[in-house]
């Protein structure tokens, strides 16, 4: 058993020393944090795929595409974030979104609206692994993270069609 | 009532492959990111130093433990309650040197190497290394200067895991000038 501030340690100097590496090279623009983000995330993919093989080993197979997405707001959640999802919303054509209103790395950096410029970056690795998952369990998707006010969360997912 | 506070500390106990993962997923983008082991191992110690210093401090609020009288008291609290409390393992303390000033710390099983194997062209990456910038940075912060280092490690076939620790200098306390 691990302790989580040890995670959080581990996520706070894992993103900053991606971005302080694009930023080393000279002045940062879009590019370059959208770079940034796409490595964190690519992280996070990886993390999640490995998460979900050790999870679902011994777990009856998933009846369809919405008792998939209820694992992974229940147990996959509770696992890798300590809470479940509070609130899934979907419109029944592959777009779900989950709400968090006390996601796991947020709740250290600020409860309302300071600091919400860098919320961004700590949101991409998260992203990353809650993909990761989904594609292990056959559903390729695009995962986005929505802030309005800190430490409450929107994780958009969209199913992609093959 | 003291189920309760049972039940606040078991909240801060997480999924440890989460951890194990993510920090492999950090050493697999380093060794995209660098040439050579030798920087990975560099990089890894200086992230391993940022946390250790923030560290204590959690440490410390946490554990109710005070300052140590000598480097044995240091060892132990090392082994049996600072990582007992992160990675939920207790590391033999071995080999003191005559003088006291040096120790091994021996890991049986190395939770952040848990699903590891190293490919062979990485055999001078100390993956783990991370764990040494922790130890160096949280010490300095409680003004101890130490070496850290891994003399032996698993992964690249022996057959413990051993950091050895050094103890370099007390840290004196500087106070800007003019401060009292």
């Amino acid at each position: 058993m691990a302790d989580e501030s040890l995670f959080e340690f581990l996520h706070l100097e894992i993103v900053s020393h991606i971005f302080s590496q694009q930023s080393g090279k000279g002045e940062m623009d879009n590019k370059d944090r959208a770079v940034c983000v796409s490595v964190l995330e690519a992280m996070g993919f990886r993390v999640g795929q490995g998460l979900i093989e050790r999870m679902t080993r011994d777990s009856p197979s998933f009846k369809d595409e919405l008792d998939i997405m209820k694992f992974v707001c229940k147990d996959f959640w509770t696992k890798v974030f300590r809470r479940q999802v509070d609130n899934l919303r979907t419109n029944h054509q592959g777009t779900y979104v989950l709400q968090d209103n006390k996601f796991a790395l947020l709740t250290q950096l600020s409860n309302g609206k300071q600091y919400l410029d860098q919320a961004p970056k700590y949101l991409a690795f998260s992203c990353g692994v809650v993909r990761g998952a989904l594609s292990n369990l056959g559903l390729e998707s695009v995962v986005t993270a929505e802030v309005s006010s800190m430490p409450s969360c929107k994780f958009q997912v969209v199913i992609q069609k093959s | 009532m003291s189920r309760q506070s049972n039940r606040t500390a078991d909240n801060k106990k997480m999924n440890s492959e989460l951890f194990t993962l993510t920090y492999g997923a950090l050493v697999t983008q380093l060794c995209k990111d660098y040439e050579n082991d030798e920087e990975v191992n560099k990089q890894l110690d200086k992230m391993g130093y940022n946390i250790g210093v923030r560290l204590i401090e959690d440490f410390l609020a946490r554990s109710t433990i005070g300052r140590c009288q000598d480097f044995r008291e240091t060892a132990d609290i090392i082994a049996k309650v600072a990582f007992k409390m992160y990675l939920g393992i207790t590391p033999s303390v071995t080999n003191w040197s005559p003088a006291g000033d040096e120790f091994s710390l021996i890991l049986e099983n190395n939770p952040l190497a848990d699903f590891v194997e190293l490919p062979d062209n990485h055999n001078t990456l100390i993956y783990s290394n991370l764990l040494s910038g922790v130890l160096r940075g949280a010490l300095e912060m409680v003004q101890m200067a130490v070496d850290v280092k891994f003399v032996q490690d698993t992964l690249r076939g022996d057959n413990v895991t051993e950091i050895r620790m050094k103890f370099i200098k007390r840290i004196e306390e500087n106070l800007p000038a003019g401060e009292e």
